[in-house]
């Protein structure tokens, strides 16, 4: 089951996406919160998205869901300095943050391949709220 | 040249910590206010990690560290973008033992190098690139010139510092600012100036220790 990290420059943003998307998640699937700074402040840490990466990490892989700006760019770096073989089974989504995780949780939890999880995070895009 | 580089890296924390506020001003007018507090913030840490280092860690060691320890304590984009050059840096400085200006041309490429990889930027985008390469340029144009050590890092210095007066005439297109479109005329951008203020720390650093005078 692909393993699903959550990236936000809030820790508190962080983990309420994990805690909603725990709703529609398997039991024994993974989500790993990693919001904020070591010591509390608003920021992303490229050293602890690269940890979450790891405790997330299954055969089937893993897909990072970003909020702003640096957040990619950690998570970038963060891919940087993890072993290659581990590296060619992360995909960063280029989705909103919060519809995009619980989409990508929804697709994960039936079994789909990495490729799947993305293309259905990514669709996020698209979702209209209001008709 | 362990000692050397700790004390190098030493004044290029300092400088930052020095002008946490004047940073933050710039980022203020057209940013998220955050960049001086975000690179004292991991200046400060990278000052406290080259301390404790074991001595005789190497110069790629010591450069590797500061890398590490600043896309984990840093917080903006300044983290990943300041922290990949650093670790390119690194990269490049494997098995140097001393530095030559050949060597510092080598191991600046790579670390603008990273900048550029990290930041999908170029030069023109109101960015830290905008004082950064044409500093390594001037610096190039130098060495080759047979300047010394402290005259190239001089040249680079103006360089930079022209960077620095050119953001204020373009639109930022990348990070934060590009929010703000036109509104970011006539503001310096505050990469290009945390870019500048470490390079003339070096600067003064080589030339107190009277390199290559």
């Amino acid at each position: 089951m692909v393993g699903i990290v959550v990236v936000s420059h809030s820790a508190k943003v962080a983990e309420g996406i994990r805690e909603l998307a725990l709703q529609m998640a398997k039991p024994e699937q993974k989500i790993i919160a990693a919001g904020g700074m070591a010591d509390g402040s608003i920021g992303t840490d490229a050293m602890r998205v690269s940890e979450a990466i790891v405790d997330a990490m299954t055969d089937a892989g893993v897909i990072v869901m970003v909020d702003l700006g640096s957040a990619v760019l950690s998570t970038d770096t963060a891919l940087e300095i993890l072993d290659e073989n581990l590296r060619a089974r992360v995909r960063i989504a280029d989705a909103p943050i919060l519809e995009g995780t619980i989409g990508a949780v929804v697709e994960a939890s039936v079994g789909s391949p990495l490729e799947q999880v993305l293309a259905t995070a990514e669709g996020a895009r698209e979702m209209r709220k209001c008709l | 040249m362990s000692s050397f580089t700790v004390a190098a890296l030493e004044a290029v924390a300092d400088t930052i910590v020095q002008n946490k506020e004047l940073l933050t001003s710039l980022d203020a007018a057209i940013g998220d206010a955050d960049h001086g507090i975000n690179m004292a913030r991991g200046f400060e840490a990278v000052r406290v990690k080259i301390r404790a280092a074991a001595p005789g860690t190497d110069i790629s060691g010591l450069l590797k560290l500061t890398g590490m320890t600043l896309i984990s304590t840093v917080g903006g984009a300044s983290g990943p973008l300041y922290g990949t050059a650093f670790m390119r840096a690194a990269a490049a400085a494997q098995g140097k033992a001393t530095l030559d200006p050949d060597g510092i041309t080598q191991i600046w490429s790579a670390a603008l190098q990273g900048i550029k990889d990290r930041g999908k930027a170029s030069r023109g985008e109101k960015t830290m690139l905008d004082a950064m390469e044409p500093a390594y340029e001037a610096f190039v144009e130098a060495v080759k010139a047979e300047k010394s050590l402290v005259e190239s890092l001089d040249a680079a210095c103006e360089a930079a510092k022209e960077g620095i007066e050119y953001t204020k005439t373009i639109i930022a297109t990348k990070g934060r600012a590009s929010y703000l479109g036109e509104r970011s005329l006539g503001h310096q951008d505050p990469g290009a100036t945390s870019s500048y203020l470490m390079l003339a720390a070096l600067t003064e650093f080589c030339r107190s220790q009277q390199l290559g005078a």
